[in-house]
């Protein structure tokens, strides 16, 4: 057992940041993250590549995370990669693993700062070896330097296709075709918020001269894609789309990258009993917070996207917030050095947000990706139908976890972060209601499959289980 | 498949169902896997459907790999090593009879 003034979970932006503005103020900080290295999902490997070839294909947003890295390396927070966490205990303790051993850590207080993970879509034939997302094809740009070999099929909504595309042409790729399913109306149910997202003019600008590089390189784009299935025995073969005026086409795919949005990384606030809220705008639960990030449970906070999906720059305001008030709470500032130093970082976090309801509204994922059809697996562990979930649901009176006992969805490896918020909305469809009076499914320990062998390592250390 | 955009330059060897196969220290085992003929990694325990990687982060479980005869060894998580052995797992496990 290790004990910590603070500990914190992942080693993103937000993790990072936090740790450091921790450290500031003398706090005794341990991080915890599942990765081999600092930087999360956008700085991925970026110590080892911001200065390389690979940081030039990758862009200068890329890069600039090894300033972020650097000054987390130098701040004096413990840092565990490859260590991942399984279950938090009133009090609190915290249970992890790393290399097959685990442990315990007391701490005063916990942020979270697990981030985001890609909206699950899905659609028939998702599960098709060769299809991936294409947050996983720039991880493999990030981390081992490889693109598809042929020409790729992207499909999806939201900035991060079009900034992967740009990516994919700078190292030397092909893109077969880019099928955007992002729905008609979002533009004009965007414009209203277009002034108040000026206030972020850079952030658009990017998204803007990345479109004119797709138009440039003459990448084929198709546009209001609203089906779409992959096709194939062993691997995926080919692909079909339609379009919104009727447009039916099948062609042959040799990958197929998608991407709907990104959605917040609630299993561990759900697991703590922390409350969460459902948040209509980005069609997920959030974590209810205070303005300095702190949840219902008293010294458990959530910093990042995990909070809702407002970029890294937001990430890391609240990872500063959460650190800053923390600072109070555990006794190491007065309040009042501390909202001086704190109001600069509330005034960026009001500028980043302040993007959000324009890209939340423009990039909103079209609507059969809540509403599969009765054919589509939808839980990919255990290999569940929409149409097994609308049959059970019949049966009425069905919440999410009578849904799991009944089908299995849900029981699988990944725990739900697969098929839960599918679930979620076949229910609230079925029962006319809004999402937010289904629910989720009851997150339980072990938030990450543990082996007896894991288990058993914790007795080494004389704790008792 | 996937191919690298680099000649790696140090080298480890890992064995993809007994293949020797090249990979490059601080890249993970899903990555060679995806690098590889035939890409999937595992069957399904239900339908005994191939799966392959997908999402990379670990959040999907589809890598599941059999690595150094350790079953369900998420490879997007795992770091490859020199001489590391990587299987695809079986279906279900059954009692001998």
């Amino acid at each position: 057992m290790s004990k910590t003034d603070l500990l914190i979970v992942g080693a993103g932006p937000a993790g990072m940041t936090a740790a450091i503005t921790a450290r500031r103020y003398g706090i005794g900080v341990l991080v915890v993250d599942d990765q081999t290295a600092p930087g999360g999902q956008i700085w991925r490997s970026v110590e080892t590549q911001a200065a390389s070839e690979r940081g030039d294909i990758l862009g200068r947003t890329y890069q600039d995370g090894k300033a972020t890295t650097d000054a987390f390396r130098a701040s004096g927070a413990h840092y565990e990669p490859r260590t991942q966490l399984w279950q938090v205990e009133p009090g609190y303790r915290a249970f992890v693993s790393h290399d097959g051993k685990a442990r315990t850590i007391e701490a005063k207080a916990i942020i979270l700062a697990t981030g985001a993970q890609e909206r699950p879509a899905p659609f028939p034939g998702w599960t098709l070896p060769g299809v991936l997302t294409v947050g996983a094809a720039q991880v493999l740009l990030k981390t081992a330097g490889q693109i598809p070999a042929k020409p790729v099929w992207v499909a999806g909504c939201g900035p991060l296709p079009l900034l992967y595309i740009v990516q994919l042409l700078n190292a030397g790729g092909q893109i077969a075709g880019y099928l955007d399913t992002t729905p008609a109306g979002n533009h004009w149910a965007a414009l209203q918020y277009l002034p108040r997202a000026l206030r972020g003019a850079g952030a658009l600008l990017k998204g803007l001269a990345w479109k004119a590089i797709l138009r440039h390189r003459r990448v084929p784009v198709i546009r209001h894609v609203v089906e779409l299935e992959a096709h194939g025995s062993d691997r995926i073969e080919s692909l079909s789309y339609r379009t919104a005026d009727g447009r039916e086409e099948t062609v042959s795919a040799d990958h197929l990258l998608v991407h709907e949005g990104v959605v917040p990384n609630v299993h561990v606030p759900l697991g703590l009993g922390c409350a969460v809220e459902w948040r209509d705008q980005q069609d997920c639960y959030v974590p209810v917070l205070d303005p300095w990030g702190e949840t219902s449970k008293a010294g458990i906070f959530v910093a990042g996207d995990g909070a809702g999906i407002a970029g890294a720059k937001a990430a890391q305001c609240r990872g500063a917030l959460a650190a800053h008030r923390l600072a109070v709470q555990l006794g190491y500032a007065d309040e009042q050095n501390m909202l001086k130093d704190a109001s600069c970082v509330q005034k960026s976090l009001a500028r980043e947000l302040a993007l959000r309801p324009f890209l939340d509204t423009l990039f909103r994922p079209r609507s059969r990706i809540f509403s599969p059809t009765d054919d589509t697996v939808i839980c990919r562990c255990e290999e569940v139908t929409a149409g097994e979930i609308r049959a059970m649901a019949q049966i009425g009176g069905c919440g999410p976890n009578q849904i799991k006992a009944f089908t299995r969805a849900g029981m699988g490896p990944c725990q739900g972060r697969q098929c839960g918020y599918t679930v979620t909305r076949i229910l609230a469809e079925l029962e006319n209601c809004p999402a937010s009076e289904i629910g989720f499914y009851r997150v339980r320990p072990p938030l990450k499959p543990v082996t007896l062998g894991e288990l058993a390592t914790l007795d080494q250390e004389g704790e008792v289980v | 498949m996937f191919r690298k955009l680099h000649e790696p330059a140090e080298a480890v060897t890992v064995y993809v169902e007994g293949k020797p196969v090249v990979a490059e220290p601080g890249e993970n085992l899903a990555a060679v896997l995806l690098r590889q003929e035939a890409i999937w990694s595992r069957p399904t325990p239900v339908k005994g459907s191939r799966r392959a990687p997908y999402c990379m982060i670990g959040v999907c479980f589809d890598c599941l790999a059999r690595v150094d005869g350790v079953a369900s060894v998420q490879t997007c998580m795992m770091p490859v090593r020199d001489g590391m052995t990587v299987e695809h797992q079986q279906r279900r496990r059954c009692l001998p009879s």
